[in-house]
């Protein structure tokens, strides 16, 4: 079921630009458009890689772009055959977002085997820049050692010592039990034990029962999506809260918070990479997202947005749709924009920005709809990522 | 006090209990699929986007009119059964004379259509229904807490099956039905209005999709895809029951809801396909199911 259709073209008036300097370059938004993930990634991380190119001014530098999208479905063989389809027939010079691990891993293959582009924003696992790096892939928004470094070790310091994982059984899941169990453990806490859940899942309350029969003070709820949102829903139904376990939420986003609302999420902890009300520039950007979109931008989708922008700088510097020498040039240069501020792409791929430790707010405090966070902690983005030398990425590490 | 591979006893019989209230879904959903393959030969597929809608106007009742939980349970069957009706007038009704493919390939069809747009329109996220005040809290049965309303669910759904099952295998009603099925010129020879009963009973198999989607949206996240991600599981349970089997999709839906929820305490990885191998299993030893007739 690919759908496929060019939903924008950015047609540089031949007038205005210089016919030699021209340079058409094609984007592929390959993400969940259906399932579990399509708020958080889907529609509005096409419309946030429209915005990009529309304030780049492409069109006005000589830069013709073209985006097209299709649903990968969260399934690895269908967005590689997509992958492969698009690099090899239609003309595709990079690939943007790619929510969903599995997915993500599949994609940085093909886009290695055909020396294009890979800028994922939607993808958690660390081993996109360890050991599954490519020299074509940048990880921009965040990932599971990143969120280990914010909730996991946020809970632990409070006191959390001992936890227990509702893990989702594929590449994500245990990615993250993966980096947040070391972070736990390096922090003097102790594992007593996981459970895997067929993702996606619908009820979690043998995997809850589970784990309140473990005794672990801290049940870490290593899945994303609307199974997170169930897993905290019917955490609360089954009293585990009250009887003095502490859920950790190690992913959550904007989308599932306002899913929940703030009666049920209220108090909990969560490490993002971009949150809509942070600035004026992340105000400002939002509102004219969400006049499009429905909604405020999920940090998959502001980060599709600035990778997207960050591209086109490199391509404008290159002049050429040559994708090696634009990774150099992505890499060599500093990140700079108005919804992460400035930043650095590291040899392994992985995009280094500052975390944000978040709450959800009490219903008295939040004012709206959307109003639905407040910064705990900023972590520098030198903590927060882990060091490239403990990543194990081979060819960032050879020279 | 006994350990069973390393379970206590506490919490096998927790698990137990939770495969129960999963195999109250089962339960309800599968036997609106068996009502309705029993007496009209069609495969309702898109039984899974009937039971979003029970949970969907359950929300949009609350939301847009202010009407709760209890007027719900009533309300939201009716207005997704007179849905059924329509589509069963306009549309199914035509192909009762073609091969089982033909209904299969109309009502996939049209839950792929009533999916999109509903997702089109709320999102994939999941909107938030409170559980009633009445069934908030639960009882500590001492090896678990058992909320109340989990206990609810499993309580009004045994009623429905057996009320349903009654009703057709019992009732004068139901006879007439079960010889509609049959034959329905003689039926229609003693001025019955057969056209009519089949139309009606498409309705209640709907209804009681319905029912369950506003049982289950205090507890599961209701957003559009919550039908699709059930809808197989249901299917292979009525297919291990035995097809249009009233008691035995009863049985098989309560029975597999406790294998599965054993299943995710010894060898949780394997508990989205423990039931598909069970399926497997049935349709090689027994091919028209557990509790089928040799047709």
């Amino acid at each position: 079921m690919l759908r496929k259709f060019a939903l924008s073209t950015v047609a540089a008036s031949a007038l205005l630009a210089t016919p030699a300097l021209a340079t058409d370059i094609t984007l592929g938004v390959l993400n969940d458009q259906s399932g579990v993930y399509a708020d958080l990634s889907g529609k509005g991380s096409v419309i946030a890689a429209q915005m990009a190119v529309a304030d780049f001014d492409a069109a006005g530098k000589g830069i013709n772009v073209n985006i097209i999208s299709a649903d990968h479905q969260n399934k690895p063989d269908i967005a590689s055959n997509i992958a492969r389809q698009w690099y090899d027939q239609d003309g595709v010079d990079a690939i943007l977002d790619v929510p969903t691990s599995s997915t993500a891993l599949a994609v940085a293959d093909v886009t290695a085997e055909f020396k294009k582009v890979f800028i994922n924003s939607g993808a958690a696992t660390s081993d996109l820049t360890r050991g599954n790096c490519q020299p074509t892939t940048i990880h921009w928004t965040y990932d599971t050692a990143a969120l280990a470094n914010g909730t996991g070790k946020a809970v632990t310091e409070a006191g959390g010592d001992t936890w227990f994982f509702l893990t989702a059984d594929y590449a994500f899941g245990h990615a993250l039990e993966r980096d947040t169990k070391a972070v736990v453990e390096a922090n003097g806490g102790q594992v007593l034990g996981a459970v895997a859940h067929p993702f996606p899942g619908t009820d979690f309350s043998s995997f809850l029962l589970q784990a309140q029969a473990s005794g672990a003070k801290v049940i870490g709820l290593a899945n994303a999506g609307a199974d997170t949102v169930n897993s905290i829903k019917q955490a609360a139904e089954f009293g585990i809260v009250q009887a003095g376990q502490k859920l950790a939420g190690l992913l959550l986003f904007i989308n599932n918070v306002h899913s929940l609302g703030t009666q049920t999420a209220q108090g909990l902890q969560m490490t993002t990479a971009f949150y809509w009300d942070m600035n004026d520039d992340t105000r400002a950007f939002s509102e004219r997202f969400r006049a499009e979109a429905g909604a405020p931008p999920s940090m998959v989708q502001a980060g599709v947005y600035a990778g997207t922008l960050h591209y086109l700088k490199a391509v404008e510097a290159v002049g050429s749709d040559d994708a090696e020498a634009i990774v150099a040039k992505m890499k060599e240069m500093e990140t700079d924009d108005p919804l992460f501020g400035k930043g650095y792409i590291r040899k392994d791929g992985r995009v280094i920005h500052d975390m944000y430790l978040m709450e959800v707010k009490t219903p008295d405090e939040s004012e709206n709809d959307w109003d639905l966070l407040k910064l705990v902690a900023t972590i520098p983005g030198e903590e927060a990522f882990l060091p490239m030398e403990d990543g194990g990425c081979a060819f960032a590490l050879a020279n | 006090m006994f350990e069973l591979l390393g379970v206590p006893p506490q919490v096998l019989m927790g698990q137990l209990l939770i495969g129960l209230i999963n195999g109250s879904f089962y339960a309800v959903l599968s036997l609106g699929l068996a009502v309705i393959f029993g007496l009209l030969n069609i495969i309702n597929f898109a039984h899974g986007a009937q039971y979003m809608m029970g949970a969907f106007v359950a929300w949009m009742l609350l939301n847009y009119t202010g009407i709760g939980y209890w007027p719900a349970l009533i309300l939201a069957p009716i207005v997704v059964g007179a849905i059924g009706i329509a589509l069963e007038r306009t549309m199914i009704s035509r192909l009762y004379k073609l091969d089982h493919l033909y209904g299969l390939l109309l009502t996939f069809g049209l839950a792929l259509i009533i999916q999109g747009l509903f997702r089109n329109y709320y999102g994939v996220s999941g909107l938030p229904y409170a559980i009633p005040p009445a069934l908030q809290g639960g009882q500590n049965l001492g090896f678990m807490f058992l909320p109340n309303y989990r206990g609810w669910v499993i309580v009004a759904s045994v009623i429905v099956c057996f009320s349903t099952w009654f009703m057709i295998e019992r009732t004068r009603l139901g006879a007439y039905l079960r010889a509609a099925t049959e034959n329905p010129e003689l039926v229609g020879a003693f001025g019955i209005n057969v056209p009519r009963m089949i139309t009606l009973t498409y309705g209640f198999g709907v209804g009681l999709a319905a029912f369950a989607g506003v049982l289950a949206a205090p507890i599961y996240s209701v957003n559009p895809n919550m039908g699709a991600d059930l809808i197989i599981v249901v299917f292979a349970v009525v297919v291990i029951g035995g097809m249009g089997s009233i008691m035995g999709a009863i049985l098989t839906g309560f029975g597999l809801g406790v294998i599965e929820g054993l299943t995710r305490v010894f060898y949780p990885e394997g508990s989205a396909v423990v039931i598909f191998v069970i399926m497997a299993i049935v349709l090689m030893i027994k091919p028209e199911g557990l509790f089928g007739n040799n047709a």
